[in-house]
């Protein structure tokens, strides 16, 4: 059973907007009953150039119907310019996460976005870049290098996760090799910079990782912590129960609740204690 | 949390009360060994003996051709070694294209090791074509290894004429029966095998235990190689826990039988047909006239089988998917692939596979649930629109 975070559950068994659009200004169509999972997004917008609203149909499994509610959720209200910057890792990131062979879901709602904003700006459908790596499940070389390089991917195994490509007959594996080994190349001279969160998408996420990740193994050990604040990147957290009292409390705080914080959240943070 | 409705049978079974309680004794009081010279192991040894007759009378054999495993997949591993080991000139292994990946992968791997294997296709229903078979096989044929019942479907093969035109060539005759066994008469005085699988947990044995059943005089060669266990055939210290287990739950096995073919099936015809009536764009996979009674495979098209399974999940319904997302890998089920079932259905395929212990209220929740949550996700899918507006133009 794939593990599911509560937030992909909700959206699974309570997806908001689904539905249809009639005349919709945007609508965009990725996927296929083939491949196994499909999308289409419809969006209307105001005169501000502001997507007022948005509807999905999905076909797919948990993941895909909950990337696609999410979707809806967090581009209303977007402008035309801020929509399209929503990244597959944004949706990924609202939904507090996805197991990562099924990453391929944020991806089919970015790209679904993507052809809805052009369907709207009256931009001609996109000719098929590239060309044809994984031919099970018709991905491009230019699909897989970008996945590579939003997401730093760096096994076969997560651009599959990722992209779906080499997740059937397997032979495309060396090419898909080689492509991440060129964009690897090509970063290590220009480091890319890591998305910036705002703030109240920083403290969310902190929230997130803590009540997630971090509490209940604290709970185990008879300990808690709770989050006073954060303060820019300085995160307040105060200790309880037996993490309260406990004299390697420090190095938890520092080894374990800051580093982990570290790596969901932004690599800035600092964890201070709060008495 | 809900009461669990359990019809995934053919994935994993519930360990029997008579098949616990028998096992009991075998981890805290009576621990030793059964290779042991004293007393205290030798009375150990006396129940694998015991088991070993057990499970032998299930299926009508000798039990000493009986070899307890660690699973029904070292059984299907060591059943194919073994052919191979014991006909090093021959570079021919045939098959099926629907077979259990324990045989499967196994064929895939001597396949990229010089090996040269046939997969027989199946046709719609899931049915050989047994002059392909007869056709199949040649000199250099070193096994042929053909499941006697398919785990996804239930499709049950004509194993008993497989295995005579296997045996008139002469050549080594395996067959996975690790769905069959306990579900449909297994008997191999009847039905010339040379060697066959089961599965303890399959029929209410834990996990961790297999057996792979040798004929006498077949040519054999470990494919665990360490003590003198298993007559020197598997090596290991037997899972004496397990075993005894596993000898109860064979015994049930021969007793629930008639119930299998009678109760089991009636309630697994009343579900598929409610099924069927209920939703429409459904169908069910696999030759009706040679199913095992427990199994449907039933597709709803337009809506992906991970999706219907966790929404079954919230009523603590349990079954399984064919579909892609839940394979754990993107390729959704070979079994259903082979047989030619479109992909606006394979996806949504789900099988429901029952045992003794199932009751009829739990089908009748389950026809009452399905339905709502087909429609819950039809009512997302844009395919299902789609085809409803192609409906409604005519």
């Amino acid at each position: 059973m794939w593990e599911y975070t509560d937030k992909v559950k909700d959206h699974f068994l309570n997806p908001r907007n689904a539905g249809v659009i009639e005349n919709p200004d945007g609508i965009g169509e990725v996927g296929s009953l083939a491949c196994g999972d499909a999308l289409t997004l419809m969006f209307t917008v105001d005169d501000q150039r502001r997507i007022k609203d948005a509807r999905f149909q999905t076909f797919g499994c948990a993941s895909a119907i909950a990337s696609s509610s999410a979707l809806t959720e967090m581009i209303k209200g977007m402008t035309l310019e801020e929509a399209a910057k929503v990244t597959n890792e944004d949706i990924a990131r609202f939904l507090g996460g996805l197991p990562k062979e099924k990453m391929h879901c944020s991806v089919m709602g970015r790209d679904a976005l993507e052809k809805a904003i052009a369907y709207y700006r009256g931009q001609p459908e996109k000719k098929v870049e590239g060309e044809i790596v994984c031919e099970c499940f018709g991905v491009t070389d230019v699909d897989i290098e970008r996945a590579v390089r939003e997401n730093h991917l760096t096994t076969v195994e997560d651009v599959t996760g990722y992209t779906k490509a080499g997740g059937g007959c397997e032979s495309c594996h060396e090419k898909i090799e080689a492509i991440i080994e060129k964009a690897h190349g090509e970063q290590q001279a220009t480091p890319p910079k890591p998305a910036r969160l705002t703030n109240i998408e920083k403290i969310r996420l902190i929230e997130e990782t803590l009540e997630r990740e971090i509490a209940p193994s604290l709970r185990k050990d008879g300990g808690d912590l709770e989050l006073v604040d954060v303060e820019g990147d300085t995160v307040l957290v105060r200790l309880r129960g037996a993490c309260a009292s406990c004299a390697a409390s420090q190095v938890t705080l520092k080894d374990y609740v800051e580093s982990k914080l570290r790596e969901m959240v932004t690599p800035e943070l600092v964890v201070e204690e709060v008495r | 949390m809900t009461d669990i409705i359990y019809t995934d049978n053919n994935a994993t079974t519930q360990v029997a009360p008579e098949v616990l309680e028998a096992m009991m004794p075998y981890f805290h009081d009576l621990y030793g060994n059964p290779s042991s010279m004293h007393t205290f192991g030798g009375q150990v040894a006396d129940a694998l003996r015991t088991a070993r007759q057990k499970v032998a009378a299930l299926i009508n054999a000798d039990p000493g051709e009986i070899l307890f495993t660690g699973c029904g997949t070292e059984s299907d591993n060591t059943a194919i070694r073994a052919a191979i080991a014991s006909n090093p000139g021959k570079r021919h292994i045939l098959t099926t294209r629907v077979e259990h990946p324990a045989i499967k992968n196994v064929c895939e791997h001597l396949a990229k090791v010089g090996y040269r294997v046939t997969y027989l296709p199946v046709d719609r229903q899931g049915r050989l074509d047994l002059e392909q078979l007869e056709a199949g096989i040649s000199d250099d044929t070193a096994l042929v290894s053909i499941m006697w019942a398919n785990n996804e479907t239930g499709v049950i093969f004509p194993i008993d004429e497989i295995a005579r035109i296997v045996r008139e060539k002469g050549i080594v005759f395996h067959t996975d029966a690790v769905q069959a066994a306990g579900k449909v008469p297994v008997d191999v005085q009847k039905t010339p095998v040379d060697m066959l699988s089961l599965s303890g947990h399959k029929v209410h044995a834990p996990k961790g235990v297999g057996v792979l059943y040798v004929r006498k005089k077949t040519k054999f060669s470990p494919f665990l190689i360490g003590g003198h266990q298993e007559g020197g055939r598997r090596g290991g210290t037997e899972n004496v826990a397990s075993i005894v287990g596993l000898g109860k739950a064979c015994e049930s096995a021969a007793t629930h039988l008639g119930e299998q073919n009678g109760r089991i099936r009636a309630l697994r015809d009343k579900l598929e047909n409610a099924l069927l009536e209920k939703i429409p764009h459904a169908m069910v996979h696999g030759d009706p006239d040679h199913r095992l009674p427990n199994t449907t495979s039933i597709s709803f098209e337009y809506v992906e089988g991970e999706a219907i399974l966790l929404m079954m999940n919230e009523f603590g319904i349990c079954a399984s998917s064919g579909s892609a997302c839940t394979s754990g890998s993107l390729e959704p089920s070979h079994v259903l692939r082979a047989m030619g079932v479109p992909f606006t259905a394979v996806h949504g395929s789900i099988r429901f596979s029952l045992s003794v212990y199932n009751q009829e209220k739990e089908i009748d929740l389950i026809i009452d649930k399905m339905p709502r949550i087909i429609r819950r996700l039809r009512e997302l899918s844009p395919f299902w629109r789609q085809a409803q507006q192609a409906a409604a133009r005519g």
